[in-house]
């Protein structure tokens, strides 16, 4: 299975903006794309260095942020939706 | 959308102007995101210039990585050796690439690579001052470009850096041989030396990557030969990418010199600038070679079972559904949807490091070296002639 260009397809905007942000280490290659995007919500943990959520459910303002690290994750695994 | 079979261009082609897509790559992207083209052995394959196409592609499981089938593509002759074929990670697919890049994450991850900033500064800045000290002129490439990676990686892998004449020429001579017999050859000499290196790290453990995973041979996850090899991807692909990356970024600001302005005044953060650097010169021109396992169809085309697939990250990386004026070098555009690091499972697992090499290189280059310019015209720049690495033969400067 392919998956689309982008990933699925950004969630549409909840009321309050807040949103839940998931990763799936099994698949995370540790790239850092994730980090180096929203330090805020991502971490790499020390001894695999794979991704670790900091913030689940950021507030608002790290949404942007988020949903380009969702973008960019070359391993597809970042998902976000409403909280 | 159809694909001309009967027209594919030769590829790849050198590059004259430094930072400048040869002309026959822009033909190909302006007449669609996937086209046939033909290798150096006759070989027609597709040729991917569509950011969203190439993700979309180096998503797909049924793309394979192993160099040792006949259907993977052959770039360059010398790249047909087996020390090229038989590549651990690079050229392994899922499940054993995932059990050789895990062992590895952890060794590369962002705050690893930024607990190193300050020793790469120590190493830079010793580089600038023996650059001063024997001034007003040096080669950038021989004085600076080589030594910062080599003298990282060196470091980092465990790997003494009294060797480095020999490690660099042979890491040289496996990326840019010109026949396989070289490349051959090459790759011998590093596998034994490194063979060796490791054996020495299985009683006395360094304190470099190589000490530091010899417990999983021990622990029997993988065997000394197995380390030995992932040490010698990781020392091929950690020196010549940012070797031929730092000059190709230097000739790029100089030849826009307001571009130049805003990066030493700071207006522009450095990040934001080495990674429009990474977009603009996607200095390894493709950013990966795969074949597929079984049809795959995209956007109303099917790429065949057995078929060959090279993606373009020079062009990729100019995709004008992504970059508005693509074309044109810009520092303060920070856009990461560049594909210069590759994407999906094989994505570069040195590029935190990378970054912050060229971070340091950039930035402390122009701090220390007020004045700095090129020593000959930039008409008399050479771009190498051997290998698919894009890089400069030499830069002499002048401050
Ligand atoms: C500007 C510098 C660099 C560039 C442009 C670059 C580019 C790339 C690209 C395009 C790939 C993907 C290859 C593919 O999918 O077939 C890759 C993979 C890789 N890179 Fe880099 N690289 C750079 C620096 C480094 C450094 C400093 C290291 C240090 C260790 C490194 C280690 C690796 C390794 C080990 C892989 C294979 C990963 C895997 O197969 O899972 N690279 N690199
Ligand atoms: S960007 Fe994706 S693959 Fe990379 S560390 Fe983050 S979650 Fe993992």
């Amino acid at each position: 299975m392919t998956r689309a260009a982008d990933g699925p397809a950004p969630v549409p905007s909840p009321d309050n903006g807040r949103i839940r942000v998931r990763a799936d280490r099994e698949r995370c290659i540790g790239a850092g794309l994730c980090v180096l995007t929203a330090p805020e919500v991502f971490e790499h943990d020390d001894d695999e260095g794979l991704v670790i959520i900091l913030e689940a459910t950021p507030a608002a303002h790290h949404r942007d942020n988020v949903e380009l690290a969702r973008r960019l994750c070359p391993a597809g695994v970042i998902s976000v939706e409403p909280a | 959308m159809s694909v001309d079979l009967e027209d594919a261009p030769s590829f790849p082609v050198p590059r004259t102007v430094p930072y400048q897509p040869p002309e026959s790559y822009r033909q190909i992207s302006s007449r669609g995101p996937l086209n046939k083209v033909t290798l150096w052995d006759k070989r027609r394959v597709w040729l991917v210039t569509g950011y969203a196409q190439g993700r979309r592609l180096l998503s797909d499981p049924k793309l394979s990585a192993d160099r040792t089938r006949q259907e993977y593509p052959t770039m360059a002759p010398h790249l047909g050796a087996q020390a090229a074929r038989k590549l651990v990670l690079v050229g392994e697919d899922p499940p054993i690439h995932d059990i050789h890049r895990r062992l590895l994450n952890p060794e590369f991850s962002l705050k690893k690579a930024r607990a190193l900033a300050p020793r790469i500064q120590e190493l830079v800045d010793g580089l600038i001052d023996d650059m001063l000290a024997a001034g007003p002129t040096a080669d950038l490439v021989q004085s600076y470009a080589l030594p910062i990676p080599s003298l990282v990686m060196s470091e980092l892998v465990g790997v003494p850096y009294e060797d480095h004449k020999f490690f660099q020429a042979a890491t040289a001579g496996v990326m840019q041989a010109r026949e396989p017999a070289e490349t051959e050859a090459a790759g011998a000499q590093l596998a034994q030396y490194l063979g060796t290196l490791v054996e020495r790290n299985l009683t006395e453990p360094g304190d470099g990557v190589i000490g530091r995973l010899v417990h999983y041979v021990q622990a029997g996850t993988i065997t000394a030969a197995e380390l030995t090899q992932l040490s010698m991807v990781l020392m091929i692909a950690g020196l010549e990418t940012t070797s031929s990356m730092i000059p190709l970024g230097v000739v790029t600001l100089f030849a826009h010199p307001e571009q130049l302005a805003a990066f030493i005044s700071g207006e522009v953060p450095v990040q934001t600038a080495v990674e429009e650097l990474l977009r603009y010169l996607a200095v390894t021109d493709f950013a990966a070679v795969r074949w597929v396992t079984d049809d795959i169809e995209i956007d109303d085309v099917v790429i065949r079972a057995g078929d060959g697939i090279v993606v373009s990250s020079t062009m990729v990386n100019r995709d004008e559904s992504v970059h508005a004026d693509p074309h044109v070098f810009d520092i303060s555009r920070g856009n990461r949807q560049h594909l210069t690091f590759g994407y999906g499972i094989h994505q570069c697992l040195g590029q935190n490091l990378a970054r912050l090499q060229l971070e340091t290189a950039y930035r402390t280059l122009f701090a220390r070296i007020p004045g700095l310019r090129l020593a000959v015209p930039f008409e008399d720049l050479r771009m190498r002639s051997s290998g698919t690495m894009q890089g400069l033969e030499s830069l002499p400067v002048t401050w």
